[in-house]
């Protein structure tokens, strides 16, 4: 396999489930590096994870994982690739060093070397001063720290990490982006993160392929997805016959519009005309703009304008 | 200084492939070993092959004992004898072997790994049945090196040539099959307590059943509706003893071999690495 060529590729890949389709006809290529898979809840992230993973058949198209075809290689591709599940997930009854240990030997690693890099993946992950505890005793956080461990400890050549940050604290959050980055950045590690928060993939990866109910809705470098296309902006109004009819109109006119936290709008003009299409708009309207200030598109933009939302 | 700074090395060792099966089985083993009660329950395992030893040696050794005299019903009533560590084996360790696993969602981490849903069951039952060998076919065979040194003489073996090949097969089919059943009941569930009720209630329920069918009927014919009493059936017929029932025991053999089978197709549908409910 060249360095060029993407670590996964789909090519017109259906997962049913039932008469429900996760995956309808999705054609993407993962290159190397960190990519994130980006979708809201029910997108198909995990369907794809775990069909790569060959636990699910697709009912049609074809996977390649590493330069391997997924139906005729799935156990060569399991041995050089990292799993970390969405969901708590563990051996039970094990202490964290013999959970992780064990994980190696299934792996295929000789019992010394998997109990030595158990306790050194232990460490790295943080859990060092707790690994000789059972890992059914371990806190949330943890247990998220445990699953990235046993995913590491054979030294996969491609991580597929499920949502890695679920359920953990901001310090650990923080913590655990900061060992994603440095595996992918510092440590040449391949890992495809699956994620629905964006600040989180931000962070972390170069690329994303971004997923909405089954298909392919965006994907490329994030950097060149933020390029705009237009500009942005952020926009507080008053207005006496309420926002619904201003943003209407604001659509109407082929502008993007969406709330942040901040009770503030984010505007999206396309074309040259800027900020004077917008002033055109709102005097239309009748609406007071009492704030405006030109913003960078980002990564909740792309995402926004990917999967449609207001 | 962050924790990652601590270091992750890429791995330069070599990786070998196929053997997932048997660390399964030896991280069971060492695991199991490491617990006092099942040492005492392996122990206790072995009682009758004591007693059984003893009873050799006084009929090797005393004419006035020679009633005690080995034969081969007594290698059939041994394992009728080492039913009730059968069944306390198969409960404690078959019936978490994968309700536990699916608790916790261990699937899906076994199953990322380079194994296969068969390896990954070759693997629980190699665990099983090497204990359960260990309480039924190792002390019967042990019984007949035993009755050989007592005595000093190959006469018994010889005579009795078919207990060597007789003792392996029924140790093996009623070793499949009860931890073909266990590991099935246990996959349907992630509750192990509840895996052990059911398996203990299907075998006394099945009993039960059977011991009201021959109140009606006034015969045994109906016996292979008992899990147990076609292993019975079986055994007898292996060891070429006087059939217990009047079940012809081919029909028995059948009723075994298609509970390993129902079996078996419950557990390749249930070890996925994912649960789909479509």
């Amino acid at each position: 396999m060249a360095d060029t060529d993407p670590v996964v590729s789909l090519d017109n890949v259906v997962v049913e489930y039932g008469r429900n389709r996760a995956l309808n006809g999705v054609t993407a290529a993962f290159s190397a590096g960190a990519v994130g898979l980006l979708g809201p809840n029910g997108a198909g992230k995990s369907t794809m994870i775990k069909s790569l993973l060959g636990f699910i058949a697709p009912a049609q198209g074809q996977m390649r994982v590493l330069g391997l075809d997924v139906a005729t290689s799935p156990i060569d591709i399991r041995a050089r690739i990292g799993y970390m599940p969405e969901n708590d997930a563990h051996i039970p009854g094990l202490t964290a060093v013999q959970f992780v240990s064990y994980c190696g030997e299934l792996a295929g690693l000789p019992r010394a070397d998997a109990t030595q890099r158990a306790h050194e993946v232990l460490y790295y992950v943080g859990l060092g001063e707790a690994r000789y505890r059972t890992v059914d005793t371990y806190s949330t956080g943890m247990k998220q720290r445990i699953k990235l461990a046993q995913a590491l400890v054979h030294d996969p050549d491609l991580l597929f990490l499920d949502e890695p940050t679920n359920g953990m604290d901001p310090k650990g959050r923080d913590e655990m982006l900061e060992l994603v980055r440095d595996l992918a950045h510092n440590k040449n590690v391949n890992l495809i993160l699956s994620s629905h928060v964006l600040p989180d993939v931000e962070y972390v990866c170069d690329r994303v392929v971004v997923l909405d109910k089954g298909k392919i809705a965006a994907a490329g470098p994030i950097d060149a997805l933020k390029q705009p296309r237009g500009r942005m902006y952020e926009l507080r109004v008053k207005t006496h016959d309420g926002l619904e009819a201003f943003f209407d109109r604001l659509k109407a006119a082929g502008m993007e519009c969406h709330f942040t936290d901040e009770d503030v709008v984010r505007v999206f003009v396309p074309g040259d005309g800027g900020a004077r299409d917008l002033f055109g708009v709102a005097a239309a309207e009748g609406v007071q703009v009492r704030h405006l200030r030109p913003s960078v598109p980002t990564l909740e933009d792309v995402f926004a304008h990917a999967v449609g939302e207001d | 200084m962050p924790i990652h700074d601590q270091g992750y090395r890429r791995y330069e060792g070599s990786k070998a492939r196929g053997r997932a099966w048997f660390v399964i089985f030896s991280t069971s083993v060492r695991s199991m070993m490491g617990s006092r009660r099942w040492i005492v329950l392996m122990i206790a395992s072995w009682i009758q092959f004591i007693v059984r030893a003893v009873q050799f040696y006084i009929a090797a050794n005393f004419s006035q004992a020679s009633v005690v005299a080995p034969t081969a019903a007594t290698f059939r009533d041994f394992f009728d004898k080492q039913d009730l560590f059968v069944f306390l084996v198969t409960i404690s360790l078959g019936a978490a072997a994968i309700a536990e696993d699916r608790r916790a969602n261990a699937l899906q981490i076994y199953l990322s790994k380079p194994l296969t849903r068969l390896e990954y069951i070759f693997g629980k039952l190699s665990v099983l049945m090497a204990f359960l060998l260990f309480i039924t076919w190792v002390p019967a065979m042990l019984l007949l090196v035993v009755e050989i040194a007592f005595t000093g003489s190959f006469s018994f073996l010889t005579s009795n040539l078919h207990l060597i090949p007789a003792i392996t097969l029924f140790a093996l089919i009623e070793v499949l099959m009860v931890s073909m059943c266990i590991l099935a009941l246990s996959s349907l569930s992630t509750n192990s307590r509840f895996v052990g009720i059911l398996f203990t209630a299907l075998i006394f329920f099945s009993d039960a059943l059977y011991g009201v069918m021959r109140a009606v009927t006034g015969g045994t014919s109906v016996s292979w509706i008992a899990f147990g009493n076609n292993l019975a059936q079986v055994g007898d017929a292996i060891f070429r003893v006087p059939l217990r029932y009047e079940t012809p025991w081919f029909v028995s053999l059948a009723v075994v071999l298609a509970l390993i089978g129902v079996s078996a197709v419950i557990l390749e549908r249930r070890i996925r690495g994912v649960e789909i409910v479509a």
